[in-house]
């Protein structure tokens, strides 16, 4: 069993006791402890259940690359699923809990899947797939959802406060071990602006545990005098608890900053997100170690050798009384050598090498470790807690020699590099036999925008396993216990037979076994990324941190071929997970994205507007008076502009200046119809087409000059036509003499609609606004009011109809000074709801509703506004395509129901029969649908097969209880010769 | 989170600051052009492992558009021109091929 052993400890105080709970358990730990070392110093060495076969887990490892002890922690809104164990730091009050079981921990019925484990192997989800149609939605899935994942979700929201930073640096050194630290010190002593980051809470990474000399200097001494330097340099920026989560494209990195983690109520933000910049990137993330492939390898109680090492040395945590070492290289004596010196016992050594003769095999031998050559472990015995270990042949099939007790096992299969932030942006690997390891070629690293190598790695992330070897790159004279070649060891014993290989674990978290893998290459998976994705292994927050070349190794073996021909799966970021919060940050809520607001906002805030999103505008949908529902007020806005007058704030309308000599030519190219005839002081109604010949905007331009024109598009679409515009008078017509200017925030504009409009702008007085001065489609300028203003005669609603535009700072004058003047003929403001409905009664079209992006103006029986004396527009030749110039199209008309209700929007009229795919035939769909309260009826207009050959037709439609008989109508329901609009 | 220096104000500019408007130099074709021609316009867009001429806007500064060389393989960007003109220039060309000897040329 595990426990505190009573001296030692580099990273605890001791004095700082912290109490926290597992599973409602009391228990204590010391200041300086991680969660995984103040659960295991308390004892507790079964963390969860695994993923798949709910089989016991405990600690594997002791930094990022842990991959069984994920709690839940915290309570309430600071729940949080799969809080990995290893890297939380111990907080006083942390609760934690287990995950994936049911009813508990110790007892859990998903441990039944182990049993049926070879029913579940590599892609048995994709199997059952096959299976019977109802088998699958009422045995295979509820089982499947039930047993897997892990951890349960927060229901809460975040409480958490979350922040994001940016910054540049000329060097970033990622790690702060002895690499990183020699790395930083050479850069800032350069001159460089130098950030030196690391993950962990200190510095000084694996070498002051594994020992050695450094400059004449125990390791730790030379840490604690190369931090005095680093921090005595102005142009140097040191942070731990920073983890480099993603390298990007040009040098970008991302980095993720515990910062309030462990204080929960300090005010201080949880997370902080950096967006750096990088010039040189120095990877200095150090090594991980591989676990061996033997049965039983994922009994709580087995571990990685430098984790077992970690927990003594730095935490004083003993993983178990006696620890079994089992190894294919030097570096693993080093445990054995740490757990005699803390008074710990180590009944053997198994070394998989057929000869241990190096200098610290003889050192353990000094000690009177026993030290077994040639040898494997068959199976760790034990299902809760590693209780013994079967000894056998490495090169034979698993035949037992001899039993050991033991209540820890120590593995070590060697070390791999931590290469994922070299690899995110494309920098390449090389294999590297002696070693079995890939390691980063330095002749294919990332490249910046310079074509300059990005990247740089540096110590054991560059391969070199030995601290001598480390600091010689460094020029920094060092010198540790050398160390004899290690043996490449995939599967123990080498000949393993399906029993052993169907327990011989390769991913941890994923579950994913030796057989798994060879299962998947019998069944044809030879790319590593098809069998990653077959088998899962590697997937999750392992991203090849533990499982990855064991897993290659027992693919390329299965398929004959060395493992460089196999090559390793895609390392993507982040690096280890980064919590939402953070991504997030302060992008939500009011600052989710900006709100752009109109001059005349406030007036309708105060007027108890129901708002209605606009991309980035909030525009009054209706204006509810006391209880009226929407409904009711969106009926009492257009009977009182039908019968009086209404207002409406249409600032949000696109307003773009379009001037030079050239500018008649423009507009010609971008509508469809013709722009060049318009007289100075006339409005003209247009549409554009993007370059395939679909309906794209439609507004109304107003001819303010003879060299320019105020274009008006859709309140959404101001920002994207004028891009268009600068796109084509940049990149295509950079000869014209065009210039435009997007002046949608410099005008409010009022819509003043209604038989009474014209009495209101009398009563306001300054212009001559009677039907003979002031004709429909003109527009003038002059005062209203004594306000500035331009006036434009076109309408939207079929009513008479003025839309006043004025500089944005008079705007919520000017509409005050008309509520005033209207007061007695009932004038009201109404919403982009009643906008909608009356515009739908005269059968005008809204882009987005008509229109989908697939849909020609011819369709919308809009030939009227096509020209054909043009030689050319945008979208002229596309509408000449066969496909778009056949008549058999969907075409726009109306629709009445013949029991006068309202159809649902988007509702579909199908056909007899199905296509080639099964779906149901159709022939038309409702585009617009709206109850009118004009008409009495519910109105609605609708794209259908050949719509206008077949007025008078009845079809039906789909409606919310069976289907609806509608009869095919002309597309204006209201004053068809639209007279009140021209009075 | 590309880098690309914008022509017109010099801006090394980071790529939250463009928008992207896909490959460069373009031929327009409008009414009568054949339907092979105006397909191959509208559609057919090249994809080369390696050099390629791209449009970009400094949309969030200037609001100029600019034309980009660039490795689409290595991320390496060999300079940035106006968007006035209907084939590289020829500092463009010369630094495409110092890098890349190999290079078959724009086609």
């Amino acid at each position: 069993m595990s426990t505190r052993l009573s001296k030692g400890g580099r990273l605890i105080d001791r004095a700082t006791s912290l109490s926290f709970s597992f599973n409602g358990k009391p228990m204590h730990g010391f200041a300086g402890d991680t969660l995984a070392s103040a659960l295991l110093g308390a004892g507790q060495s079964l963390l969860g259940r695994s993923f798949k076969y709910h089989r016991p887990r405990g600690l594997v490892g002791s930094g990022a690359e842990e991959p069984n002890a994920l709690v839940s922690m915290g309570r309430n809104a600071r729940f949080e699923p799969d809080q990995r164990t290893t890297t939380t730091e111990l907080f006083a009050g942390a609760e934690l809990k287990s995950q994936n079981h049911w009813p508990s921990l110790n007892t859990d019925i998903g441990e039944i899947n182990d049993k049926f484990s070879k029913f579940l192997p590599a892609g048995f989800y994709y199997k059952t797939f096959m299976g019977p149609r109802a088998a699958w939605k009422h045995l295979y899935e509820p089982i499947i959802r039930h047993s897997a994942g892990l951890g349960a979700a927060p229901k809460e929201a975040d409480p958490d406060r979350y922040e994001q930073a940016y910054t540049y640096a000329d060097v970033l050194v990622v790690g702060g071990g002895v690499a990183g630290l020699a790395a930083a010190l050479k850069h800032g002593a350069a001159g460089k602006r130098v950030w030196l980051v690391e993950q962990t809470a200190h510095w000084g990474g694996r070498t002051p545990v594994d020992g050695g000399q450094i400059d004449g200097l125990d390791p730790q001494a030379w840490v604690d005098q190369t931090l005095t330097r680093l921090k005595a340099m102005p142009n140097v920026t040191l942070r731990t608890r920073f983890m480099a989560a993603g390298l990007h494209d040009h040098g970008y990195v991302i980095g993720y900053e515990s910062v309030g983690e462990t204080a929960p109520d300090s005010g201080k933000p949880r997370h902080r997100l950096w967006r750096m910049r990088v010039g040189l990137t120095i990877t200095a993330t150090g090594a991980i170690e591989r676990p061996l492939a033997f049965a039983g390898n994922d009994v709580p109680g087995v571990m990685l050798a430098s984790a077992v090492r970690d927990y003594v040395v730095n935490w004083a945590v003993s993983p178990g009384d006696r620890t079994v070492i089992v190894t294919n290289n030097d570096d693993a004596y080093r445990t054995a050598l740490a757990l005699t010196e803390a008074g710990l016992t180590v009944p053997a050594i198994i070394d998989a090498r057929d000869s241990a003769i190096g200098e610290l095999p003889e050192l353990a031998r000094a000690k009177g470790i026993r030290v077994l050559e040639g040898r494997g472990i068959a199976r760790a015995l034990g299902r809760k807690s590693v209780t013994g270990v079967q000894i056998c042949a490495q090169a034979g099939e698993g035949g037992a020699v001899e039993d050991i007790a033991c209540d820890c096992v120590a593995m070590s299969g060697g070390w791999s590099p931590v290469v994922h932030l070299w690899s995110h942006c494309g920098g390449k690997l090389t294999w590297d036999d002696s070693h079995a390891m890939f390691r980063p070629d330095p002749d294919r690293p990332p490249l910046g925008d310079q074509g300059q190598a990005m990247v740089q790695a540096v110590g054991a992330a560059n391969g070199m396993l030995q601290l001598q070897d480390v600091m010689a790159e460094a020029n920094v004279p060092a010198f540790a216990e050398a160390e004899a070649a290690m043996s490449a060891v995939w599967l123990m014993p080498a000949g393993a037979g399906e029993a052993l290989k169907a327990k011989a674990f390769l991913d941890f978290q994923n579950d994913v076994k030796v057989s798994d893998v060879q299962l998947a290459a019998r069944e044809g998976f030879e790319s590593v990324e098809h069998t990653k994705r077959y088998t899962t292994l590697g997937m999750a927050t392992d991203q090849g941190k533990l499982s990855n070349i064991n897993g290659l190794a027992i693919l390329s073996d299965a398929l004959g071929q060395p493992i460089p021909a196999t090559g390793t799966t895609t390392f993507r970021p982040p690096y280890t997970p980064i919590s939402l919060g953070a991504v997030t940050a302060e992008a939500k809520g009011d600052l989710f994205q900006p709100l752009r607001r109109t001059p005349i906002q406030s007036w309708h805030e105060a007027h108890h507007a129901h708002w209605e999103p606009v991309g980035q505008w909030r525009r009054p949908y209706t204006y509810p008076r006391g209880e009226e529902t929407h409904r009711d007020s969106v009926n009492r806005e257009i009977l009182n502009t039908r019968e009086n007058v209404g207002l409406l704030d249409a600032s949000t309308l696109g307003k773009i200046l379009v001037k030079g000599p050239d500018a008649g030519k423009f507009l010609d190219m971008l509508y469809t119809n013709m722009m060049s005839t318009l007289k100075v002081g006339k409005c003209r109604y247009g549409l554009m087409c993007n370059e395939n010949g679909f309906l794209m905007d439609d507004g109304v331009v107003a001819r303010l000059s003879e060299d320019s024109f105020l274009v008006h598009t859709t309140s959404g679409g101001a920002e994207h036509i004028h891009g268009w515009m600068e796109d084509w008078l940049q990149c295509e017509w950079w000869d014209w003499k065009v210039y435009t200017a997007n002046l949608t925030e410099a005008f409010a504009q009022i819509a003043v609609v209604g038989p009474k409009a014209r009495m209101i702008l009398e009563r306001l007085g300054g212009m001559d606004v009677s039907a003979d001065a002031f004709p429909f489609m003109a527009w003038q300028e002059g005062e209203l009011g004594g306000i500035p203003v331009r006036v434009f005669r076109i309408s939207f609603s079929g009513e008479l109809s003025y839309e006043i535009a004025a500089p944005a700072s008079r705007g919520l004058e000017l509409w005050e000074v008309l509520v005033d003047a209207g007061s007695d003929l009932g004038v009201m403001p109404y919403g982009t709801e009643a906008l909608h409905v009356m515009r739908a009664e005269k059968g005008f079209i809204m882009i987005g509703d008509e229109t989908d992006g697939t849909v020609i103006p011819q369709d919308l029986n809009l030939n009227w506004a096509i020209s054909k004396k043009k030689a050319d527009f945008l979208g002229k030749r596309a509408q000449e395509r066969s496909y778009l110039a056949n008549p058999d199209r969907w075409k726009l008309v109306g629709l009445e129901t013949l029991d006068g209700s309202v159809l649902p929007d988007g509702s579909h009229a199908p056909l007899d029969g199905f296509n080639a795919n099964g779906q149901r035939l159709l022939q038309g769909r409702v585009t617009s649908t709206y109850y009118s309260p004009t008409v009495k009826k519910g109105i609605a207009m609708a794209l259908v097969h050949r719509g206008p050959d077949r007025i008078g037709e009845e079809i039906a439609f789909q409606g919310e209880n069976g289907m609806v008989a509608c009869r095919i109508v002309d597309q204006v329901f209201y004053d068809t010769e639209g007279a009140k609009q021209n009075v | 989170m590309l880098i690309l220096t914008c022509p017109y104000c010099g801006i090394r500019a980071e790529e939250t600051e463009l928008h992207a408007g896909g490959e460069a130099h373009l031929k327009r074709f409008g009414p009568g052009a054949s339907d092979a021609e105006f397909e191959t316009y509208l559609f057919a867009r090249k994809n080369p492992k390696g050099v390629h001429f791209e449009r970009w806007r400094h949309s969030a500064g200037c609001g100029k558009w600019f034309l980009a060389a660039r490795c689409t393989a290595t991320l390496e960007v060999f300079g940035t021109y106006s968007a006035q003109t209907t084939q590289p220039p020829k500092h463009i060309l010369d630094a495409i091929k110092a890098k890349r000897p190999n290079w078959e040329g724009l086609v």
